[in-house]
């Protein structure tokens, strides 16, 4: 009985130390994340002031006429409403030449990046000295605009879509590269360990340990990737690359009277985005297994 | 208080849980057992209206928990507490967060969401923590914590909520006989101090026997035995498993008792041998 009271008399004072020191740590935290919030509020305030004063016309000026360009193009189209359906026919061959461009493109730069995140992944790497140059080699990749890389090979190739096709790689072998390493480093070492047990080789180990974990991650973040490639594809129109951005840019530089034209080719790009998330999204539930 | 009536749960052509019934008149410790894929998760987790039943009522008090829906659906939860076999504690938080996650169905979004908590009741979370004797881990995060150590973070998470109910879903599968005796030890005593009703899926007999008032059985989604922890006979485990004249007890126990005794009964009959 004696102890117990003792034991709870030393033990009354150990508990407010405890609940003193956390609170202080807690008033702490809360000062840092005050100051923290005030820091923000007055860097994001006062960056974007300066903006708009270097800015040519000005942000509120600018604002109120944010909707004059679509809706003159709304405003057109809805005049040539019954004329778009034959337009969107007529743009139909570019735009599958562009999905093509993107379609090609991702597969080329996705195996590449499967390559380049296996061997930059640390824990996973065949030769770990050169994880460092391989992630720098991703970042070059990254770094470059897909659309200097277009021009040159166009200055080099010729137009067509070639250049746009290699240049589009390049960039989506860097970009998934990385995304499909951070991947690689949460999968489990167990089932590598497992596989390194039993005798096998680091390329069997990879595509039977690995792949079958991260696979269901790798196909999601390739099919965001495709997605964001037939907009590139498009964009590359507008260099001499051909495809529906060739038509897009025709239709907007040659003045007035193409809205409609514009009208139908976004109407395209957007059902074909549409399209590809609704089939993405299907396909990598099968492959998870939810369906 | 507890009223559970024709409970079912089907998960497409399987039925998990098969017209349950059974009545709890007064606060006392509850030990349901049966092996694995007998519903005993199923069960506990449509109490605490994780899972939503096929058919069948919970009344507690005269009120229908299976109805509730929003905001008195999640005000159940807060007042039936759960406890995981895998702790669910969130690993990136530190242990004084996690308990106060507990009162998360009284406080605003806002204000939880930048971890704001009132000083009362974070020094109310660290006398929880104190009377589950893991005060001093209270700044640490929660996955530098050893497995009995987190799941007694889980049970000061429950008490954290002032619960009626304390639902404990395999509470020490995953823990050592050292910690698993601490734990269940705790679960008692929230039982005879707070006067809480408690009820633990468990898979070893002996501490169903030692530590509840009433043990349920579970076979196939079907309750096939509800008495006194004296009435748990070996015959009547054996019923409850599916087993066959083979099946022993002491054979995977893991309570440091039950070792103890089996070793004493060798060394016995090793004695009149000799």
């Amino acid at each position: 009985m004696a102890d117990t009271s003792l034991a709870r008399n030393s033990a009354a004072p150990d508990t407010s130390a405890i609940q003193d020191a956390y609170l202080a740590m807690t008033r702490t935290k809360r000062m840092y994340g005050g100051i923290m919030l005030v820091i923000f509020i007055a860097l994001m305030t006062s960056g974007f002031m300066l903006a708009d004063s270097r800015n040519a016309g000005g942000f509120w000026d600018g604002i109120l006429n944010i909707f004059a360009f679509p809706g003159e193009v709304l405003a057109e189209a809805r005049e040539k409403v019954t004329l778009i359906p034959a337009l969107m026919v007529k743009f139909f061959p570019s735009l599958i030449e562009t999905v093509n461009i993107a379609a090609a493109s991702t597969l080329i730069g996705g195996l590449l990046a499967v390559v380049l995140s296996l061997l930059s992944t640390r824990g996973l790497a065949r030769f770990p000295t050169l994880v460092g140059p391989f992630r720098r080699l991703m970042d070059i990749l990254r770094a470059v605009p897909e659309i200097v890389i277009a021009l040159v090979l166009i200055f080099i190739l010729g137009g067509g879509p070639v250049p746009a096709m290699i240049a589009i790689a390049l960039h989506t072998a860097g970009a998934l590269g990385k995304l499909f390493s951070e991947v690689n480093e949460n999968a489990s070492l167990k089932p590598l360990e497992g596989l390194e047990s039993v005798g096998a080789n680091w390329t069997q180990r990879m595509i039977l340990g690995v792949v079958p974990q991260v696979a269901p991650n790798w196909l999601s973040y390739a099919l965001l990737r495709f997605e964001i490639n037939i907009r590139a594809s498009a964009i590359l129109g507008f260099v001499g690359s051909g495809g529906i951005g060739y038509d897009l840019k025709n239709a907007f530089s040659w003045g007035q009277g193409r809205y409609d034209e514009v009208a139908a080719i976004f109407i395209l790009l957007f059902l074909t985005i549409v399209l590809f998330d609704q089939l993405s999204s299907h396909y990598r539930n099968k492959l998870v297994g939810k369906v | 208080m507890l009223k559970i009536t024709k409970l079912t749960r089907k998960f497409g052509p399987n039925t998990a849980v098969d017209a349950v019934s059974f009545t709890v008149e007064k606060p006392m410790m509850i030990g349901i057992i049966g092996r694995s894929g007998a519903g005993k998760s199923t069960l506990l987790r449509m109490v605490n209206r994780l899972t939503d039943a096929t058919e069948g009522k919970i009344e507690f008090e005269g009120r229908d928990v299976t109805a509730l829906k929003g905001d008195a659906k999640r005000a159940w939860q807060s007042d039936c507490a759960m406890i995981f076999q895998q702790f669910n504690l969130v690993p990136r938080m530190d242990v004084v967060s996690n308990v106060l996650h507990g009162t998360l169905n009284r406080r605003s979004t806002l204000a939880t969401m930048f971890n704001l908590y009132p000083q009362a009741d974070i020094c109310r979370a660290i006398e929880i923590l104190d009377r589950l004797g893991i005060a001093e881990h209270a700044p640490k995060r929660a996955e530098a914590l050893s497995g009995g150590q987190q799941q007694r973070v889980a049970i000061a998470r429950a008490l954290m909520q002032d619960p009626r109910i304390v639902l404990a879903d395999e509470p020490i599968a995953s823990l050592d006989p050292m910690n698993a005796q601490l734990v269940m030890d705790d679960l008692r005593r929230i039982h005879e101090e707070d006067g809480r009703t408690v009820i633990a899926n468990l898979h070893t007999l002996d501490t169903a026997r030692r530590y509840c008032d009433r043990v349920i059985g579970m076979l196939h989604g079907r309750i096939v035995f509800d008495g006194t922890p004296e009435q748990l006979t070996t015959g009547a485990a054996r019923d409850i498993y599916g087993a066959d004249a083979g099946f022993s007890e002491t054979s995977t126990s893991t309570s440091i008792e039950t070792l103890e005794r089996a070793g004493v009964r060798a060394m016995r009959t090793a004695e009149a041998a000799i």
